[in-house]
């Protein structure tokens, strides 16, 4: 039974995301931390194909998260953008070319450079989005974002008010962001990202330019992580300047690791495991970073697989699938 | 603008000067661990504020700030032989990334560890009495801690530099970061050598921290933004190089009080703009050698 599931998981993971997520509401106490396993999870899957399939640790992914959710947000609140689709659209085109140029400057350093230069980028973009309060509100964050109904082809206008509308809209386009990452990484493309991560020096010599793939994955990665700063946007309808903080960044990292960085579901394990332990020990203690930073540090020295990635390891003789 | 007069544009270089001292600290830190054992310590800023925080609960216990100035960074080095013993060692022979991640959790730690023993709210360091009041430059007076500050730092350079240069152990650690294979066959036991360099590169931290809390204050964010500025003055000046970090430290401090002083909401911008425009014309950093250490 188990090796039914896990094989069905393994070979068709976009349809088991649907499937579960579909029913995920109804088995987590209130919908709110539903939706925000799935932005939090995609913002997680951003950083990991990075990460974890690509084989660079990028400390800077507030930037795209902030890009993402200020793009949308500047968008409808401040340019008057009447359309929802318009505004999300224009959030991950920020993060997009964000991405672009810093992943160009960030991939002119490997190694340990790279770690310190995407947390310089994205340091760089907080001060900024700080002092452009006319666009970004500054301190205060961006508030007064329209709730807009989204437009729906064949089926017209369709509110979002509601918790659980909101959640089913971001489950699509959650799902078609986690069927298009199956599409890259099944692709030749995908094979290579993987190969640079074994072994950069063999991709080169087998003719690739490493480069030039790990600007691509860059460029996808914040693409990826923009749509979760700007569903994250849509679901608080205000953007903090915190998007754009490092401790933002530091999120998606200690999620992915919880998770299991470079396995296909890893990051919404590690989300979801990341926002419970939030909610109950900011319930006991206001120190309950100190709880999250020791957890982390036991999970980098003993489980670097993280929870999802030890589990498949244990479940499959061989190593783990996707 | 404030007024352009001469006097107080060299004020205000002697002002980033100081700034640049205590980025120089950080950095040689940093890049000293980092040459020898291609660990980023994620966690030097945190270091940092425990060096200011231990200053400030020395200072309570003694009443007197020389001891505390020499007891605060023995205190913070002791962490990091610790710190490098227990957490880092496990991590040798994996993934260079795995270090970054351990102390970026350690950094967490530490913030809010500090947050329960000394409050939120920011405390005052006050420097000793005779380090009091200002003096005349003969162009404008000038705090004499901060004379003070750039005087230590200088004397601690020149220690480090005749410990590297002149001493047997130094002979060990220069060729540790060539060649560690090679020292390794030589008979020398690397392991002592890294704990050590450890504890220096946190000591160096720990000074930093109580020589900066008299001017900046004493609170647990306190390392956070100035880490990521010595994270950039290690990329500017080439990671791995001492006088690297010694010359973009400073040129970092002073692009910092120069940019204060101009055009003030852009002074943390520039920063990034300076390591920007580095690694377009020289991505290896001012001092860096292309290719080492990546």
């Amino acid at each position: 039974m188990i090796a039914r599931v896990r094989d069905g998981v393994a070979r068709h993971p976009v349809l088991s995301f649907f499937v579960f997520f579909a029913i995920f509401p109804f088995l987590v106490p209130y919908q709110a931390l539903a939706t925000q396993v799935l932005i939090f999870g995609l913002f997680a899957l951003g950083f990991n194909l990075l990460y974890g399939f690509t084989g660079l640790l990028s400390f800077g992914h507030a930037a795209y998260y902030g890009l993402g959710a200020y793009g949308t947000g500047i968008a409808l609140a401040k340019l008057r953008v009447g359309s929802l689709w318009g505004g999300l659209a224009i959030g991950v085109l920020a993060a997009v070319v964000g991405g672009a140029i810093i992943g160009f400057l960030c991939l002119r350093r490997r190694g340990i450079y790279f770690a310190m230069l995407t947390l310089a980028f994205a340091q760089l973009l907080y001060f900024i989005g700080f002092h452009l309060a006319d666009w970004t509100g500054g301190d205060d964050g961006l508030r007064g974002i329209p709730a807009l109904p989204i437009f729906v082809p064949g089926v017209g206008a369709v509110r979002l008010h509601t918790s659980t509308a909101f959640y089913y809209f971001a489950f699509v386009l959650v799902g078609l962001a986690v069927a298009a990452l199956r599409r890259i990484l099944d692709s030749p493309f995908g094979a290579v990202l993987q190969a640079i991560r074994e072994n950069a020096e063999r991709a080169a010599a087998c003719g690739y330019n490493v480069r030039r793939v790990r600007w691509l994955a860059f460029v996808f990665s914040a693409g990826f992580t923009g749509l979760a700063g700007a569903l994250d946007a849509l679901r608080l309808s205000v953007v903090p300047i915190e998007s754009l903080y490092w401790t933002t960044s530091g999120q998606a990292v200690i999620m992915t690791l919880l998770g299991g960085a470079g396995t296909f579901f890893g990051p919404f394990v590690g989300a979801g495991i990341f926002l419970v332990l939030e909610e109950r020990l900011s319930a006991i203690t206001e120190s309950w970073p100190l709880v999250i930073g020791a957890v982390f540090m036991v999970f980098v020295l003993f489980l670097p697989k993280g929870v999802w990635g030890t589990l498949l390891a244990r479940l499959s003789a061989t190593p783990a699938g996707k | 603008m404030a007024d352009l007069t001469l006097a107080a544009l060299a004020a205000q270089v002697f002002t980033g000067l100081v700034l640049g001292m205590i980025l120089v600290l950080l950095a040689v830190g940093l890049s000293l661990i980092f040459g020898l054992m291609t660990v980023v310590n994620f966690a030097h800023g945190s270091l940092y504020m425990l060096g200011a925080y231990f200053g400030f609960f020395l200072l309570g216990l003694t009443k007197n700030f020389w001891i505390s100035l020499v007891v605060a960074p023995l205190l913070v080095g002791v962490c990091g032989l610790v710190i490098e013993r227990v957490l880092v060692r496990p991590l040798y022979g994996r993934s260079i990334d795995d270090p970054l991640l351990l102390t970026f959790g350690l950094s967490l730690v530490l913030v809010e560890a500090a947050r329960m023993i000394w409050g939120k709210i920011g405390l005052t360091l006050d420097p000793p009495p005779a380090l009091a009041g200002a003096v005349n430059l003969g162009f404008s007076a000038f705090p004499l801690y901060r004379l003070f500050v750039i005087g230590v730092t200088i004397a601690v350079l020149v220690a480090l530099w005749l410990f590297l240069e002149k001493t047997d152990v130094g002979l060990i650690i220069r060729a540790g970061s060539r060649d560690r294979l090679m020292v390794r066959a030589l008979g020398v036991d690397l392991g002592r050598i890294w704990l050590l360099v450890f504890g220096i590169g946190t000591a160096l931290a720990g000074l930093a921290g109580i020589l900066a809390g008299p001017m900046r204050g004493v609170y647990a964010e306190m390392g956070v933004t100035i880490v990521i500025e010595s994270f950039v003055v290690v990329v500017v000046g080439g990671m791995g190089s001492l006088l690297g970090a010694i010359v973009a430290g400073i040129l970092i401090g002073e692009v910092v009080s120069l940019t204060t002083y101009f055009m003030p909401k852009l002074a943390e911008i520039m920063v990034f703009v300076v390591m920007a425009v580095v690694l377009l014309v020289r991505p290896s950093g001012l001092f860096g050698e292309a290719g080492l250490m990546e």
